[in-house]
């Protein structure tokens, strides 16, 4: 049974996944077949009109979510979970018509457009027609690009000519879901906030907008909710202001990250993320967490934590313990 | 960039100059260093017994035998240059002229299957390239891996045997037909001859280009640009028609032109099989006969004939690669 809430979400978001599962078939030694589970539990809502950010870091697998949504995972990748699309199941069928038009993925950098196709044809898909190069025209002039750049090749592209080209092929469609995968690499974050400007746009227009991102400055800055992913689940759903201070994070790696972040320590925490192979029982996180428990062995579930939502067995009783760590690391800092 | 290509070949032809200037080096240093006889080759074993020493010497004189090699080679490359490519001892002809008559039955040969593996090579590397692991895939790969593990001569054995043989609807060897005056020789007799050795080479050549096309293919489609592709919505036709065959020319290129060496290989092995009087077996018969001359002219021209293959397509990557060709734009 499903509460009122979850309910609601469901009827209001343009994307909503549960429990998404990815696996690879992959051989060792030759002939025994092994699944390796790339990511194993993650959770996440998009409603119209916001920027959702997942943050996690590098090899975690988050650009496997958006290939998900999408329907292009490589073929030797199975699926499981539930991904829903303004509140019914995505179908290959659905998606045939969707990929482009509405759901649209906005990549990373150059390696995403063909090296041998003029820019102009290709944001076009090859359509030649008036109406798509006047739509076209209408983009480039919106993004302030000259519109001879259309009969510019990948390599003749400048970084921010990329990069504006990238947001302006979502746009060739009539997105309703923009998936934008690490669409800043390398960018200085002022620059980063300027780029990201084009997705606040895309979200005023009533678009929803999944930010993929191990910046998570740059999430907190620009995005309006936040889903902390570690070791292919995720594990804290919590608006992007709660990442203000470290007593409205509800879980203990959410505080982890912030904590590591420039301006609120730098502090690492030891270990590292567990290989896909070697997952601990239960809470990913659990080795490597100051206040593990016997409980964590268990899978946790997920708890309603302030505005937000946080899979660990503590949450509710944390701002006590944990909290206390966080002021100390502020007191520390004022100093 | 129009300057940029008369420098690009000028470099080139440097290139080939020193190429063949090599190529004519070792081939001659090698003729020199095998137990060679021209005399014995010029005038045959049982002549050359019943001939005086007075006689043998004024041959050796006149052939030059008993100069130093950097010599003999420094007059022949001298000849050579202008023109004059010798007398070939085994065909009692000018080089020039056997070469010629060879070289326009093998091309012949060596041009149908060059395009016919070319063409079908492409095709078949393609499909196999897009239905990865289905039955097509299977299909091509397996009839492609069998061919290449297959030698030439067998295979044109076999085919001999099936068509000449047992069927009797072709010819079993020679170019013409036997017992003909040359002027009796009509343009269809010429082409029913050639039609086993060169379906002979085009097999032979197909299995290596599809199998790297299709390798080539499954790299672009595994590429991040078919992968955006794809999630723009394009449909797997679509991808193929639009980058696929855009992104494989390239390399297709390279291999095709690349394949002209081993269709002259090829030809060699078949062309002896069929007794098909072309370059090939031109070539097995100056070296088995040491026909020093004629050795030499068929060495340079094929190692001309590869590279200007090599050339061409280096000349037709800067044509049609935008990244090369449009390389001095970029700021």
């Amino acid at each position: 049974m499903r509460s009122e809430r979850e309910k609601e979400i469901t009827e209001r978001a343009v994307l909503e996944i549960r429990g998404l599962q990815i696996s690879f078939k992959q051989y060792e030694k030759g002939f025994r077949q092994t699944n390796l589970d790339v990511i194993r539990d993650l959770d996440v809502t998009v409603r119209p009109g916001e920027i959702v950010a997942i943050v996690g870091s590098s090899g975690s697998g988050k650009s496997l979510l958006a290939h998900a949504v999408l329907g292009i995972l490589p073929y030797n990748a199975s699926l499981g979970g539930e991904i829903l699309y303004n509140g019914v199941v995505l179908t290959e069928k659905m998606l045939k018509k969707l990929r482009g038009e509405e759901i649209v993925l906005v990549p990373q950098s150059t390696a995403y457009l063909d090296p041998l196709m003029k820019t102009g044809p290709q944001i076009r898909k090859g359509k030649n027609d008036r109406k798509s190069r006047e739509k076209l025209d209408r983009i480039f002039t919106e993004y302030e690009l000259d519109l001879k750049v259309q009969e510019l090749y990948p390599f003749e592209l400048s970084g921010g000519m990329t990069r504006r080209i990238m947001n302006s092929t979502a746009l060739m469609g009539n997105p309703k879901l923009v998936i934008a995968d690490e669409p800043t690499p390398g960018l200085h974050i002022s620059a980063a906030k300027r780029a990201m400007g084009h997705f606040r746009e895309l979200a005023d227009l009533g678009a929803g907008v999944l930010l993929i991102t191990h910046d998570l400055e740059l999430a907190i800055e620009t995005a309006d909710r936040i889903a902390v992913f570690y070791a292919g689940t995720t594990v804290e759903e919590t608006d992007a202001k709660n990442f203000r201070s470290c007593e409205t994070l509800g879980h203990p790696y959410s505080r982890a990250l912030w904590r590591a972040m420039p301006q609120h320590g730098f502090e690492p925490i030891p270990g590292t993320q567990p290989y896909v192979k070697s997952m601990p029982k239960g809470c990913p996180f659990g080795p490597r967490c100051p206040y593990f428990t016997e409980k964590c062995t268990e899978k946790p579930e997920w708890k309603t934590s302030g505005t937000g939502r946080v899979r660990c067995v503590l949450s509710g009783r944390t701002g006590a313990e944990t909290g206390s760590r966080c002021e100390i690391e502020w007191q520390q800092k004022e100093r | 960039m129009g300057k940029n290509i008369f420098i690009f070949t000028g470099k080139n032809l440097v290139r080939m100059v020193l190429l063949v200037i090599a190529v004519s080096i070792a081939a001659f240093a090698l003729m020199t260093a095998s137990p060679v006889d021209p005399l014995q080759a010029n005038v045959g074993q049982a002549a050359l017994g019943s001939m005086s020493a007075e006689q043998k010497a004024k041959l050796e004189a006149y052939w030059g035998v008993n100069d130093p090699p950097v010599q003999r080679y420094l007059t022949w490359a001298k000849d050579f240059i202008r023109g004059d490519f010798g007398v070939s001892l085994q065909y009692r002809q000018p080089v020039a002229d056997v070469i010629a008559v060879k070289l326009k039955n093998s091309l012949f040969l060596m041009v149908t299957a060059w395009i016919l593996s070319g063409v079908i090579g492409f095709v078949l590397g393609i499909t196999a390239g897009v239905f990865r692991g289905r039955w097509q895939d299977r299909l091509i790969k397996g009839y492609s891996v069998l061919i290449s593990s297959t030698p030439a001569f067998w295979l044109a054995l076999l085919l001999l045997m099936i068509f000449g043989v047992w069927m009797k609807v072709l010819p079993i060897g020679l170019s013409v037909p036997i017992g003909l005056e040359s002027e009796g020789v009509t343009l269809l007799d010429r082409l029913r001859h050639a039609i086993l050795p060169a379906v002979t080479l085009s097999i032979t050549g197909v299995s290596n280009i599809a199998l790297h096309t299709r390798e080539k293919m499954i790299d672009i489609l595994e590429s991040d640009y078919v992968l955006f592709a794809r999630a723009r919505g394009e449909s797997t036709w679509e991808i193929v028609r639009r980058h696929g065959l855009r992104n494989v020319l390239l390399p297709a290129i390279t291999l095709q032109f690349a394949s002209i060496s081993e269709i002259f290989g090829g030809s060699v092995l078949v062309e002896q099989v069929f007794s098909y009087a072309g370059m090939g077996q031109a070539a097995v018969t100056a070296g088995l006969n040491s026909d020093m001359p004629l050795l030499m002219a068929i060495t340079i021209v094929s190692a001309l004939f590869v590279f200007g293959g090599n050339l061409i397509a280096n000349i037709l990557y800067g044509i049609v690669d935008p990244r090369i060709r449009r390389g001095g734009a970029v700021q």
